[in-house]
Parts: C-alpha cells; structure tokens; sequence
C-alpha cells in the first residue's frame, strides 16, 4: 500500500508518496532534499510536531513569553501539551533559550522560551 | 480566551495559524472558510494548523450573516459563484461565539499621505528608492507601511536598509541620485523599490509579488530590454515574496530614466 502527504520540514510543500509494505517502509517518492525522506518515515511510524505557544509571567515586563518544544513532540500529545503549558506560570527575567518547563508530559523534550522579558 | 466556539474567514496564512493557536488555547475551531477557490496559506500550514486537528476548510465560500445581541451566537455562510457573489440557496447556519477575520491587510498610510508622498497603487504603500526613502528626501519607510509582507525576516533586513539609508542622509553622505525605474509585468504584481540610483555602489535587491500560482516557471529580469537574469522556480504564488539581486555593474550601465522589468513566464 501506499501513502500520501504533504511535506511540512520546509515552506515548498512537496508531495510525498510512501510505500509501505507489511509494516515496512519500502520506498519514498516525490521528496526534493534529505528531510523530506526523514519527515515521511518518521510520519508513518512516529509523527512528531514542533510547538509553539505563550506561557503566562507572573511579575513581568510582558504578561506572556512565546515558547516552543526544543525538539518535535509527538503529534498526539501537542493538545495535551498546550494544555499543560496554559496551566503554568513562569517568573521574569526570562532569557532567550532559558527552559520553561523540563521534560513536558514524560517526552524528554523542555519547553524553552523564544523571547525575553525584564521584571516589571 | 473571550470565545470557544469559533468560525475564521479568511485563509491565509494568518488564518491557518490563527486556527491551530485557538485550537491549542483550547477553543473548538468549527471552519476555515475561503472565498477563493484556493488557500492563498502555504501547503504545510494547512497541513499542520488545520489537518492536524480535523478542522474543516470551505472554500468558495463566505460569511452572509452574523446573528445575536449582545454577543455573537451564529454566523451564516453560503458557497460563492466564480464572480465571489454568493449563490442563493446554499446559505448554511453555523453556532458560534467568535468569528475571527483574517482578510488581508492594508499599509497604515495617514502619515504617508498627510505628507503628500505618492502612494503606489499596488502597494498602497509610499513610492521609494533603493535606501526605501520616499519623495521626501529625509523620508523612509519600512515594514508593512510600505508593502505587506509574508516573513518577519523581510521586515528585519528592510528595517536595516532605510536605517542605513537614514544614517547616510544624516551623515550628509547622499549624492543626488539619478534614478532608474523598476516595473514588474506579465504576472509580476509590484516591485519594491520602484526606483533604483543607477549610480550606486553595491547590488540592489529587489522584491517582488506574484499574480498568481505559478509551477516550474521562469523568472527573468531585463534591464533596458537586455534580459539579465533568467531563473527558473519550481514555485511562485502570490502569499511568498521573492527577490532578485540586480549587480551594481550592470545598473551602473544603464541610462537615467531606464527601465528594470521582472516577469514571469510559464513553461
């Protein structure tokens, strides 16, 4: 059998196609570079999303820090994630690259921030 | 968050990431609903804003009616003919708190046209040189004032160039330009800058915005009626800014008055 996608690694949107056969990755098709090979095979075993969010600060400058997964995270876990993250609550100051939460939901990826902000 | 049930118009790439980030503040994102028949979003985004989490995209399709008092409860929709006018019959009633649209933006232009400065027609925003000065010597303008952009990097670097532009014209280090025009045609929507000093001592990078979605064409830049550049893209639309860079060598052979087209050509 075989699968159809569209590539998300770039803003080209390749179209993918994966041959699979009895649980196997047998060929992929349609790809431009070398991540388009690992996105498909990694979407039919193990899809994983980056995450990018806000996380509340409590005494800060700005009352949010934009945030991501410092790794992909397991697309079935990226609501349950978002909704971890809207639960906490960080304080200022916060660096560039400073981990927000260690080891989200039991993954091994942290959250990091993407900005800074002073205390207020 | 002030809503949970949500209806977005609008499908750009705005849109898309509107969906995915409501959905993540833990709202129910019912529809993306497009007017044309095609997102003008990229590919990955429909894939991973709105595939991702099952949420419905109409195209060809828009808002008729919204309906409550004091706070939204409903929107109405209906399909649109090829002209966008929407076709009697189809209209379809959609429970919903927020309606959230994402339906292009316009430069802010009070100040830019307060000051008299000429406005491009495409752009809607000021005409300017290769520092992004305007008419006004003293004058620049940058970011989405002067054209919306899709990539927050584009701002960056165009920021760096009127900052420098400004620097120079403070410093007194401007010598009187004499300007060559840029004109994009055959499916080039606008060009920024709109003119170039042909005199200048560096390469010039000019961006430009297509029509339409184009697959495998060719970009080619002529100056004077010479083609200086051909390149072919594997793909063009009109959501992705793109950019050729013009040598200083060539724009220094070019006469005051002349002319830089871009165009594209289908294969």
């Amino acid at each position: 059998m075989h699968k159809d996608m569209v590539c998300v690694a770039c803003p080209l949107g390749c179209s993918l196609t994966v041959e699979i056969e009895d649980d196997k990755i047998i060929a992929v098709s349609g790809n431009t570079c070398k991540r388009g090979d690992a996105y498909a095979r990694s979407e039919v075993t193990n899809p994983t999303r980056s995450l990018t969010s806000t996380v509340k600060v409590c005494n800060g400058k700005c009352p949010v820090i934009p945030v991501k997964s410092a790794r992909p995270l397991p697309k079935k876990l990226l609501i349950d994630c978002a909704r971890e993250l809207s639960k906490i609550e960080v304080r200022a100051p916060i660096k560039i690259g400073d981990v927000i939460l260690h080891n989200i939901l039991g993954t091994g990826v942290d959250i990091i921030a993407t900005n800074c902000t002073r205390e207020k | 968050m002030p809503g949970r049930k949500v209806v977005i118009l609008g499908s750009g790439d705005i849109g898309l990431i509107m969906a995915r980030r409501m959905t993540f503040e833990g709202a129910e994102v019912k529809l993306v609903c497009e007017l044309m028949p095609y997102s003008s979003g990229l590919t990955r985004n429909i894939v991973q804003c709105l595939n991702d989490f099952n949420i419905p995209l109409r195209l060809s399709c828009t808002v008729v009616g919204v309906h409550g008092k004091e706070r939204l409860e409903g929107v109405t929709i209906a399909n649109v003919d090829e002209t966008r006018k929407p076709i009697p019959g189809t209209e379809e009633y959609i429970e919903c708190d927020t309606l959230l649209l994402s339906v292009g933006l316009i430069p802010e232009n009070e100040l830019s046209r307060g000051m008299g400065l000429t406005l491009d027609r495409v752009t809607n925003g000021p005409v300017v040189n290769e520092y992004r000065e305007t008419e006004l010597p003293g004058v620049f303008a940058c970011g989405n004032v002067l054209h919306v952009h899709d990539l927050v990097d584009y701002v960056t670097l165009e920021s760096q160039i009127a900052g420098e532009g400004a620097a120079r014209y403070i410093k007194g280090e401007v010598q009187p330009a004499e300007y060559v025009k840029t004109k994009g045609i055959n499916g080039v929507r606008y060009v920024v800058p709109q003119h170039v000093n042909r005199k200048s001592e560096s390469d010039v990078k000019l961006y430009f915005r297509v029509g339409d979605v184009y697959k495998n064409a060719r970009v080619k830049v002529s100056c004077a009626g010479k083609v200086v550049s051909d390149k072919k893209k594997p793909k063009l639309a009109p959501g992705e800014m793109e950019n050729v860079i013009i040598k200083a060598e060539v724009l220094n052979a070019m006469k005051p008055g002349g002319e830089i087209t871009i165009q594209v050509e289908a294969i």
